[in-house]
């Protein structure tokens, strides 16, 4: 380091403490997730103050009301125009409230707030000691098999910590797509990881697997991070700043002045190159993008179906939203550079997510697989690189959630002694004994596979239209040729469930409580307004896919 | 009224909502399902009355309403609009279809009383209303291919709703399939379409046919001519409406008397423009119908079972309709006329044959009747009105239309115009006929009862009578609420037909929609007037020798040839066998043959390869965090490596 440098740090440091001021914080603006985050540290508050009788309730109540309340903050505010007109940078360049942001917190919140109704299931299990439970462990710390453990079953205890974990893991994704620099995203990140890590680990059954979903999760998760990190230290070293809109201005050339201290690396293109492969694989990892998509199938199945469901569709939406931003706010001046490369991933990501899924035989491994093939569709919208490519994507991840989430609820209905029945060959008849059940998860089934009056033929289409103007023609064919190969094992499953006979010792069909019924009477209908008439929606997309600079 | 068109969709919703709340309510809805989905019905014929009455209001030419809901996916060169156009002849179809539908739904309240599946009964009739409401309301071929496919669903839905009989299980599924082959003419035409407008929208399409070759116009309109011969039972595609009898008896007289099966002469009418300009299709149109009719009379002439008696008499109705539709803009008003004059007297004749079937048992052979006039007198006069008015008896519904129709055709001109007539003439003398063995075998005569039949030997009986088996029948008068739908049809088949057809009344409304020109036949209308009463009295006094001056045997004599060739259809399933479904086996033997050699080669080589490559790759999959990070770190490294190489390039 060069000695005016060093002086120039000293004296930086060095300025009189008063000249630091207060930040300028738009609370209005930030209502939905200051909501979430009051709710969650409230959360935590009735987990140590209200006794243990009364918590399962307050919880749910709280939690679906605090998401709820931060749903209708989002909707005021783009009923304001913050979604349009005024769409604004708050927090000190920190947090942007625009149209993508507004949308996809939206989506995240609707989601979420059917997801924890998968949460508060009590009804699918037998009481036990005359106890309702769960789909989640009676004390997640003591360790499986031990006489804590039965004890806790016996005391009828339940881990209603998981509501101030999901509250806390929402706010962090409501931050995610909305980060508007390199610190704020990787905090965001943070705070919606680690309460994912513990929730994979607190399932009521199978405890082993859950727990070693959970640390295969935060392992690479972890690992997944520092590679994250180290990319956003590059980064700055590039720019000067963490800040997405400088970081924009100086890969445009639109920065002359220098920072002395930065003399040495600022303008360096490798560290550019570098620093933005690295950040952008920490957020491939998050969406499950081939070759870093390793730990999905497991964690997927390991997890506790509910927590599977919720992590499938709101982690998605979240991490989607933060790649379009990335690429379309700081990135656009190097589209030339990460195009060629996403379009690899995104086909290694379609082909591969559909075709190791064809020779599954667990169903939540089957839909990991399948995710994974959806966010290799997801990323064919991104690289289109134009309005049409964010909003193609934005209503795509709006469809996809939903579906997500209700064919994991359907997951959780088929059981057989040992819990969830979750091995395909149990699914065989599915449709003779329980045919509702089978016609809905079909309807599911029919949406991933992209056929046509389903929301998520709306969704591909839009996908590949964009792609397709956005002359990535190319990646439209592979996509339809995995769409073909994908469509085979979902319609395998609706061939195993109407056409098999069922097995005799096969699994039953347990009636669920309103809000399981909820989520899935959402599921489907999302699924068929989406299908029917795509068209509000798409503009509703369209509308809210302009990102603030 | 301001804003009517928002109206429209409620015409569709209402009985869609029925629908949907009766097939998914459950158990629960069901005490008062059966009212939920007649008041649906009725709130939809309440609609229709508001526009009706607010059409009015407004000039001739301001007449037509448009509506769009919404457009489902609009890319560039492709709009598929959820719109839909209320214009006089949709009106007409809309006031015949939820009025009669109405009483049809009050009907079965009675009718169906004593089925467990009633809830689920009326939840098929309110997704038949809606289906059919939405294929006479679409502005646009593909809106209205929607509904065409719908009122298929309903209608083998309905036929096969007693499906634990064999017989209508298996009646369900062939009406199904000859519908199909129909179903692919319209969809053929749309296509056609498309690629020759480029749009679907009636609008457009029937304006820009000046400026089409005739030839295609000739493809399209033999394809709509296919699609309407498969929904209105004509010849070739006429052997699907006997079996549909199966049905319960309401059924036979919405779906398959006096709505659905006319949908293709609303499909001919709407098209009118296409087949104007295409004379060879219009001539096809007239030869279909023209064939169909003296087919449908001669099969009706003898059928034993009442309800399939009628139906070949439905097929031969709907035969004059189809002919009037091909006769171009000098019949297309009086189709549509005879079909709403039609819609009255044939559902009405088909609750007097189900009021009559509820008295005796669910016997359904005519010559196992006789002297039911004095047991049943509201039915009887009901019935004899609805017989009075498709005989063509001067004064009532079916004198006006029919005459109508006949003076039309013999205004085609040419020889052309004098066989159509000659054969429209025929057709009305057999008419007479076989409505007459009907009315006589039914009512009058000898008591020719026979006990119960035996569940044993006769599986599926109708439900709703539990008759012991060896049980003379006790005929009675049947309930209100099936005699008033009775009552309130036989009014319109008395007077629908002078106040449709006095003073051109029906003409006029339907004629800025429908092209219309007068006809002027070779001779005079007294003249045509004359001979079709002639005709008519003719084929009365036949059959009054024939069933009324000698007692009627219970068993069937043998008959002539024609005879026992009409019992049998006219061998139209022998020769479906024949042709269809044996040359069909050996085309498809080949086709096996050919798929199992070539193309399953193929697919399943690709399909093994595939199978393999993910067998192999799921390997990576080890289950070990250490692997996965290995394949992060790697993945990471070619990414940066290939954003820095594509700099370099």
């Amino acid at each position: 380091m060069s000695a005016t440098a060093v002086h120039s740090l000293w004296t930086t440091a060095a300025e009189p403490i008063g000249k630091i001021t207060a930040p300028k914080i738009e609370y209005a603006q930030l209502a939905p997730v200051l909501i979430v985050v009051g709710a969650a540290v409230l959360s935590v508050l009735v987990e140590a103050l209200v006794p243990r009788r009364g918590r399962y309730h307050t919880q749910v109540f709280l939690t679906v009301v605090a998401l709820a309340a931060g749903f209708a903050a989002v909707v005021g505010l783009a009923a304001g125009g913050y979604g349009s007109t005024k769409a604004q940078i708050a927090a000190m360049g920190a947090i942007a409230v625009d149209g993508p942001a507004l949308f996809l917190q939206g989506t995240i919140l609707l989601a979420s707030i059917v997801a924890v109704f998968t949460f508060a299931e009590r009804r699918l299990d037998p009481a036990h000691h005359g106890h309702r439970v769960d789909s989640f462990a009676a004390e997640a710390a003591a360790v499986p098999g031990s006489e804590q453990e039965k004890a806790a079953v016996k005391a009828g205890f339940t881990t209603t910590e998981v509501f101030p974990l999901v509250l806390f893991a929402v706010a962090g994704m409501l931050v995610f797509p909305a980060a508007n620099d390199l610190l704020t995203l990787f905090i965001a990140l943070e705070v919606f990881s680690l309460p994912l890590y513990v929730l994979c680990a607190v399932a009521r059954r199978k405890r082993m697997m859950s727990q070693e979903a959970a640390v295969k999760y935060f392992l690479l998760g972890a690992f997944s991070s520092a590679f994250l990190l180290f990319g956003i230290a590059l980064l700055y070293g590039y720019a000067g700043s963490v800040s997405y809109a400088r970081i924009a201005d100086v890969v445009d050339g639109n920065v002359t002045a220098m920072d002395p201290a930065l003399a040495a690396t600022m303008g360096n293109d490798a560290l550019l190159l570098i620093g933005f492969a690295m950040v952008l694989m920490g957020l491939l990892f998050k969406v499950g993008a081939v070759p870093f998509h390793m730990w999905t199938p497991d964690v997927y199945q390991g997890a506790p179906t509910p927590v599977t469901g919720f992590m499938a569709a709101a982690t998605k939406v979240a991490a989607f939203g933060a790649m379009l931003r990335l690429l379309y706010v700081v990135l656009p001046g190097l589209t030339w550079d990460w195009r060629p490369v996403m379009w690899a991933v995104a086909i290694v990501t379609m082909l591969g997510g559909a075709i190791v899924a064809i020779t599954q035989t667990d169903i939540k491994r089957l839909l990991a697989y399948s995710s994974i093939a959806h966010a290799g569709f997801l990323l064919a919208g991104v690289i289109a690189a134009t309005p049409d490519g964010v909003s193609s994507v934005l209503f795509y991840l709006g469809a996809y959630s939903f579906v997500t989430i209700g064919a994991f609820a359907v997951v959780t209905l088929v059981r057989d002694a040992g819990g969830e029945a979750t091995h395909l060959s149990k699914w065989a008849g599915l449709g003779r004994r329980s045919p509702l059940v089978a016609a809905v998860f079909a309807v599911f089934l029919l949406a991933f596979a992209g056929i046509p009056l389903t929301s998520g033929f709306a969704g591909k289409f839009a996908v590949f239209k964009a792609a397709a103007e956005g002359g990535a023609g190319g990646l439209v064919v592979v996509g339809v040729l995995s769409s073909a190969v994908a469509a085979f094992f979902y319609i395998r499953v609706i061939v195993l469930m109407f056409f098999s006979e069922p097995k005799v010792d096969g699994p039953t069909v347990a009636v669920p409580s309103p809000l399981t019924m909820t989520t899935i009477g959402v599921g489907v209908a999302v699924t068929l307004v989406l299908g029917l008439a795509p068209q509000y929606f798409l503009d509703l997309a369209g509308q809210a896919s302009v990102f603030v600079r | 009224m301001e804003n009517a068109e928002n109206l429209i969709a409620l015409l569709v919703a209402a009985p869609l909502l029925g629908a949907v709340v009766l097939l998914c309510g459950g158990r629960r809805l069901d005490k008062a399902g059966h009212w939920i989905g007649t008041l649906l019905a009725a709130a939809s014929f309440v609609i229709g009355l508001v526009l009706f009455a607010d059409m009015l209001g407004r000039g001739a030419e301001e007449r037509t309403l448009r509506s769009t809901l919404y457009s489902w996916i609009p890319v560039e060169g492709f709009q598929a609009d959820i719109a839909f156009q209320l214009d006089q002849l949709s009106m007409t179809f809309v006031l015949l279809i939820t009025g009669v539908g109405s009483l049809i739904h009050l009907y079965s309240v009675g009718y169906m009383e004593h089925d467990e599946r009633r809830r689920r009964f009326f939840g098929y009739l309110n997704l038949f209303l809606a289906a059919m409401l939405l294929l006479v309301l679409a502005d646009n071929y593909l809106l209205l291919y929607v509904g065409w496919e719908g009122v298929g669903l309903a209608s083998y839905l309905l036929i096969g709703f007693w499906q634990h009989k064999p017989s209508a299980a298996t009646a369900a599924k062939k009406a199904f399939l000859v519908n199909r082959v129909g179903d692919m003419g319209l969809s053929i035409a749309i296509m056609l379409m498309f690629t020759t407008f480029g749009t679907f929208a009636f609008g457009p399409v029937l304006e820009a046919t000046g400026d089409t070759s005739e030839g295609m116009l000739t493809a399209i309109g033999l394809m709509l001519l296919l699609a309407a011969c498969g929904k209105s039972a004509q010849v070739p595609l006429q052997s699907w409406l006997g079996d549909a009898m199966e049905g319960p008896t309401p059924v036979s007289a919405l779906i398959h008397a006096a709505t659905m099966v006319t949908a293709g002469v609303y499909l001919i009418t709407r098209s009118g423009a296409i087949f104007n300009a295409a004379p060879d299709a219009q001539l096809a149109v007239v030869v279909v119908g023209a064939v169909t009719l003296l087919f449908g009379a001669i099969v009706g002439c003898a059928k034993d079972d009442i309800k399939k008696a009628l139906a070949g008499s439905t097929m031969s109705q709907i035969g004059y309709m189809i002919l009037a539709a091909g006769l171009g803009p000098i019949g297309y008003a009086f189709a549509i006329m005879h079909l709403v004059t039609h819609g009255f007297f044939k559902a009405g004749l088909f609750l007097g044959a189900g009021s009559v079937m509820h008295g005796m048992n669910d016997e359904v052979d005519m010559r196992k009747y006789g002297a039911l006039r004095k047991y049943m007198p509201i039915t009887f006069a009901t019935f004899g009105l609805g017989y009075l008015a498709i005989i063509g008896f001067p004064g009532l519904s079916g004198f006006f239309s029919k005459d109508k129709i006949i003076e039309a055709a013999f205004a085609k001109g040419g020889t052309e115009g004098w066989i159509l007539g000659a054969v429209t003439l025929l057709g009305a003398a057999i008419t007479a006929y076989y409505m007459t063995r009907v009315m006589i075998l039914t009512f009058f005569g000898e008591k020719r009862w026979q006990p119960a039949p035996d569940p044993a030997t006769a599986p599926g009986v109708e439900p709703g009578v539990e008759a012991k088996p060896g049980e003379m029948p006790h005929p009675h008068e049947s309930p209100k609420s099936m005699t008033i739908p009775m009552i309130l049809l036989a009014f319109g088949s008395v007077f629908a037909g002078g106040f449709f057809g006095i003073g051109d009344r029906f003409v006029n409304w339907l004629a800025p929609v429908t092209e219309f020109e007068h006809g002027h036949p070779p001779i005079g209308a007294a003249a045509i007037t004359s001979a079709t009463v002639a005709v008519m009295v003719i084929g009365v006094s036949i059959a009054y020798l024939q069933y009324g001056r000698r007692p009627v045997p219970v068993t069937a004599p043998r008959g002539s040839l024609l005879t026992r060739a009409a019992r049998r259809d006219l061998l139209q399933d022998d020769f479906n066998h024949i042709v269809l479904v044996r040359g069909g086996e050996h085309l498809t033997r080949s086709l096996v043959y050919v798929d199992h050699s070539l193309v399953d080669g193929v697919v399943n080589g690709t399909a093994a390869s595939v199978g393999g490559l993910s067998g192999r790759l799921r390997k990576l999959q080890n289950g070990y965090a250490r692997s996965y990070a290995v394949s992060m770190f790697g993945g990471t490294a070619v990414l940066i490596a290939a954003t820095l190489l594509m700099r370099a390039v």
